[in-house]
């Protein structure tokens, strides 16, 4: 692995696989009543999140915690950022605290690997812009790789606005890396012109996509996308690519249905197909700490012995 | 200040003239002289050099009054001379907006007061660079204003530009209207061009489709009223197209382009390097080739920088909050000799022709861009065609967003003449 997490394309095959087994040994930890090891003492975590996120934030907080490392979370609001203090004075002034990692959430495309320049740190992606999202798209092939035994082959179909979706673009490319089969589906306002080049499928069908499919992967859908004229509206996104009840029938009987949350029920996925057991978007979040952990000890080289 | 100076031996290239050959130049009073005024003038050796009619720039950000922390009158025309130029385009996005003569009159002022470097208020065509009303073009052209513009976006409506390029027939002398050709509703929020390069990185793309629609709609216009149409800053193979067969068909344009977009593509924005970052965006391969190509046609009239200087802070930041644009003045001339003239895709005569006489034309400079005739004004570069130099801060200009930084550049600016003064002299600014 590199010293940094800024793209699904950074990482080899071996890569995910060594990743998805550091983070299954990590999954254990999480069920003790002392949910703890030493492998990251003395080290320091920076959680910088400069656009809001609590979930993805408290999984990293949580992640970096159960390994025992400092944790310090640094978000726009009520900090130097908020005074129009810029990223590279930040990241300046967390390189001089002694960082040892630095987590960066940020809206703009490209500010991890901006800030690579800046900082001695090792530097984690946790989604920047319409970019990446790589820590989520890893528990997602770990969620899959867990539920269905392996990745290669798995045909997945990842539903919704690909063309804003930080976590597809991610997801598309880790899935490849594996060689797993994979369709985006969505209005072609919504697909990336060039997802051919992905080496993925494109489909506007989701009804003659969904019978044979391993995984749904269902992407949330902002009502914002509507005033800039990408769909009609919310009714006509929901009867044209929605999950619905029905839909959700068509899946076949081992099949997983996944969202990276929060969700919008009742647009992208009907409320009863979100709670159904096929749906696996709780464990998504329980993995996700696992993952992240793994990341972490992976990236700051933290010591085999104290990962037990 | 003036000098009398002989410039012996160098490759006198004027394309006004026709002139390509050695021959000893003088210098005197301000203007080129005769060889009976050569006696007990200073002896400059030029022997390997180029002498060429100081360069024109048609479209420079000069950024004073309002940016002073970007440039000021003073240092951009400083970068201009340290770049071969003695006369620059200024355009009119300043704070206020260039939109009346008092503010034509004072960034005149300023470069009188400078002397680096003859300056050529652009006008705005809209009050306010608003796109909703002309502004009062009038004053300005009695003020001395040639070219109109609202650089940096198109004018909105169709309507809005016809009523300018017939309201500028109006005037005795020609004037420009000179557009930024993008289609607004297609770029809103874009940071670079749109195709897989952008998709890839994530961000939001400025399809070719805004400048070919523009382009398009802008010489319907032209081509509908007879009025006189320059285009900024092309980016698009299809934008030459549309211009190459407009010229045929007789319509009133001409067109630019910069040294950044015949030099990059948008593969070279991988790294996020927001000194790559531009409004038109660096295109692909084909658009570049394309772009070369109108310039060795002629399809392409001017290679204009659209020198934009930023403050290092403000060029330090995200991709998307980062401002557009890259400062050029100083590298214009090495990197169209590096990129176009040495590999062979233009003759040098071209070359100066699209850096000088062609603006100069434009622009109604009269004192530049040749003739080197004797009684002409001397406004002249010399410079090494073959010297090689690496790009690196710092820059005579106050900004330092080169996009060419880190490159090495084949020819090097060795003197620039402003009606017989030297504004750099053995490649340093004199003042």
């Amino acid at each position: 692995m590199n010293d940094h997490l800024l793209s699904m394309h950074d990482l080899t095959a071996a890569d995910v696989v060594r990743i998805l087994d550091t983070a299954e040994s990590f999954r254990e930890v999480g069920t003790r009543v002392i949910k703890k090891v030493p492998a990251l003492r003395g080290r320091t975590v920076v959680n910088l999140f400069l656009e809001n996120s609590t979930r993805t934030r408290i999984s990293f907080e949580l992640a970096a915690k159960r390994l025992s490392a400092d944790v310090i979370n640094f978000s726009a609001s009520g900090s130097s950022v908020a005074k129009g203090e810029s990223l590279k004075d930040t990241a300046l002034t967390l390189q001089a605290m002694g960082a040892d990692a630095i987590v960066i959430r940020h809206s703009s495309s490209g500010s991890p690997l901006q800030l690579t320049r800046w900082v001695d740190a090792h530097v984690l992606n946790a989604g920047d812009g319409t970019h990446e999202h790589p820590t989520q798209a890893l528990l997602d092939l770990y969620t899959m790789r867990e539920k269905l035994g392996h990745l290669e082959g798995l045909r997945v179909a990842i539903v919704g606005d690909v063309l804003h979706s930080r976590v597809a673009r991610s997801l598309s490319v880790g899935l490849v890396t594996m060689g797993a089969d994979v369709t985006l589906v969505g209005p072609p306002t919504l697909i990336p012109p060039d997802a051919p080049g992905w080496g993925v499928h494109v489909s506007y069908d989701i009804d003659g996509v969904i019978p044979k499919l391993d995984v749904v992967y269902v992407l949330r859908v902002q009502r914002e996308r509507q005033r800039l004229e990408y769909f009609p509206s919310v009714r006509e996104y929901a009867r044209l690519f929605g999950l619905s009840r029905r839909r959700a029938a068509m899946l076949p009987e081992h099949a997983l249905i996944m969202h990276p949350g929060p969700m919008n029920r009742g647009v992208e996925i009907d409320s009863d197909v979100a709670d159904q057991p096929a749906s696996v978007i709780e464990e998504q979040v329980t993995n996700g700490i696992a993952v992240r952990m793994a990341l972490l000890f992976l990236l700051l080289g933290g010591r085999r012995e104290d990962a037990a | 200040m003036s000098e009398r100076v002989v410039i012996l031996g160098a490759r006198v290239v004027d394309p006004v003239s026709g002139t390509d050959d050695v021959r000893d130049v003088v210098v005197a009073d301000g203007r080129i002289a005769g060889p009976e005024a050569a006696d007990g003038a200073e002896r400059i050796d030029a022997e390997g050099l180029v002498l060429a009619p100081g360069l024109v720039d048609l479209h420079a950000h000069l950024r004073e009054p309002g940016d002073e922390h970007k440039e000021t009158v003073e240092t951009g025309t400083r970068a201009a001379a340290a770049g071969g130029f003695t006369a620059v385009a200024a355009m009119a996005n300043t704070v206020p907006v260039t939109d009346h003569a008092a503010i034509v009159h004072e960034v005149r002022d300023l470069a009188a007061a400078a002397s680096l470097a003859d300056v050529f208020p652009v006008g705005a065509i809209t009050t306010g660079l608003a796109g909703e009303t002309l502004a009062e073009m009038g004053e300005m052209v009695d003020a001395g204003v040639r070219v109109f513009s609202d650089d940096g976006r198109s004018v909105p409506t169709a309507r809005l530009l016809r009523n300018a390029l017939v309201y500028a027939t109006a005037f005795p002398v020609e004037v420009v209207i000179a557009e930024h050709a993008e289609d607004a509703s297609l770029v809103e929020d874009g940071h670079m061009h749109e195709g897989a390069v952008s998709a890839s990185l994530g961000l939001a793309g400025r399809p070719a489709a805004a400048e070919e629609i523009a382009v398009a709609r802008d010489l319907a216009i032209a081509r509908a009223t007879g009025g006189r149409l320059h285009l900024c800053h092309l980016s698009t193979a299809r934008a030459v197209d549309l211009v190459r067969r407009a010229k045929t068909e007789g319509v009133r344009v001409t067109a630019e382009v910069t040294p950044h977009h015949l030099t990059f593509t948008d593969e070279d924005l991988r790294t996020y390097d927001t000194h790559l970052k531009m409004n038109p965006p660096l295109r692909t391969a084909e658009d570049r080739e394309a772009l070369r190509a109108g310039v060795a046609d002629g399809t392409i009239d001017v290679i204009a920088t659209d020198h934009a200087p930023h403050a290092v802070e403000e060029k330090e930041a995200e991709f998307d909050r980062s401002p557009p644009g890259t400062i050029g003045l100083e590298t214009a001339l090495a990197v169209v000799l590096t990129e176009l003239v040495h590999p062979g895709v233009i003759p040098l005569a071209r070359a100066i022709d699209a850096l000088s006489v062609a603006p100069a034309r434009i622009l109604r400079a009269a004192d530049h861009g040749g003739a080197l005739d004797p009684g002409r004004p001397a406004n002249l570069v010399l410079f090494d065609p073959g010297d090689t130099w690496t790009v690196e801060p710092p820059f005579v200009s106050k900004a330092r967003n080169s996009a060419f930084t880190g490159r090495t550049l084949r020819g090097r600016v060795r003197a620039t003449m402003l009606r017989g003064a030297f504004t750099v002299a053995d490649g340093k600014p004199t003042r």
